[in-house]
């Protein structure tokens, strides 16, 4: 935790990371940017399906429909903010040289998405069925 | 210029990261419109539509920024200062997202 909050502080006082070590190998930055942009694009790939279940699926009852969207919504946020977060983490690791930071996070988006989507499945199938 | 340029175009690979990035961000904010002017045109409705406009533009810019710096061929890393404008305006359209859902 204390580890989270540290670098929290870093978001706000981003002369901080270059103070710490030597810059590494441009290379290395570009290739943690691509990561941080993959993280940004499955984000906007939730906020978009979040939108989509709202806009696409209106026969679902509302409940069903909210609690969906909402949950797509706050995986989005989750991803984006965790990007910036996992972005600032790994720079900081290359430049003190280091082992990469290990995260659980990736397993866990992976289980909701997958949760999600059961939800989506059997939502869809007994809706038609009722019909 | 050809022996300074990196062989494996790592600043080409993250341009269009940053272009493939933009280009999601265009269709998910295009969504936020729609959702937002569906059936009536509303006060609430114009300003939302206005609103993600606002942040797609937002979006835009920071990539554009980026996509410009990295033309060199050592580009400097990212700024945080970017990272996080990237981050808000995903979590903005969420924003949007759930004023429209409830």
């Amino acid at each position: 935790m204390s580890d989270f909050v540290q670098s929290l502080r870093l978001w706000f006082a981003p002369q901080r990371i270059r103070d710490e070590g030597e810059t590494p190998d441009y290379r290395f930055s570009l290739a943690n940017e691509r990561t941080f942009l993959a993280w940004i694009r499955t984000a906007l790939a939730l906020v978009g399906g979040g939108f989509a279940v709202d806009q696409f699926l209106p026969d679902l009852r509302w409940g069903v429909r909210v609690g969906l969207a909402l949950a797509l919504l706050g995986a989005g946020v989750l991803c984006a903010l965790r990007a910036v977060n996992h972005w600032v983490r790994c720079e900081r690791a290359m430049r003190r040289g280091e082992d990469l930071p290990v995260s659980r996070f990736p397993t866990v988006l992976s289980l909701a998405v997958a949760v999600v989507a059961l939800a989506m499945v059997v939502v869809v199938v007994f809706g038609w069925a009722g019909r | 210029m050809t022996q300074t340029r990196d062989p494996g175009l790592q600043p080409e690979r993250t341009r269009l990261a940053w272009r493939r990035t933009t280009l999601t961000c265009t269709v998910v904010a295009v969504l936020a419109g729609k959702q937002a002017i569906d059936d009536d045109i509303t006060a609430a409705g114009v300003t939302g539509a206005a609103l993600s406009a606002l942040v797609w533009v937002g979006f835009l810019a920071v990539g554009h920024r980026r996509i410009q710096a990295l033309e060199s061929p050592r580009p400097a890393a990212l700024s945080l200062r970017g990272a996080l404008l990237a981050a808000a305006c995903t979590v903005a359209l969420a924003g949007f997202a759930v004023a429209v859902v409830l």
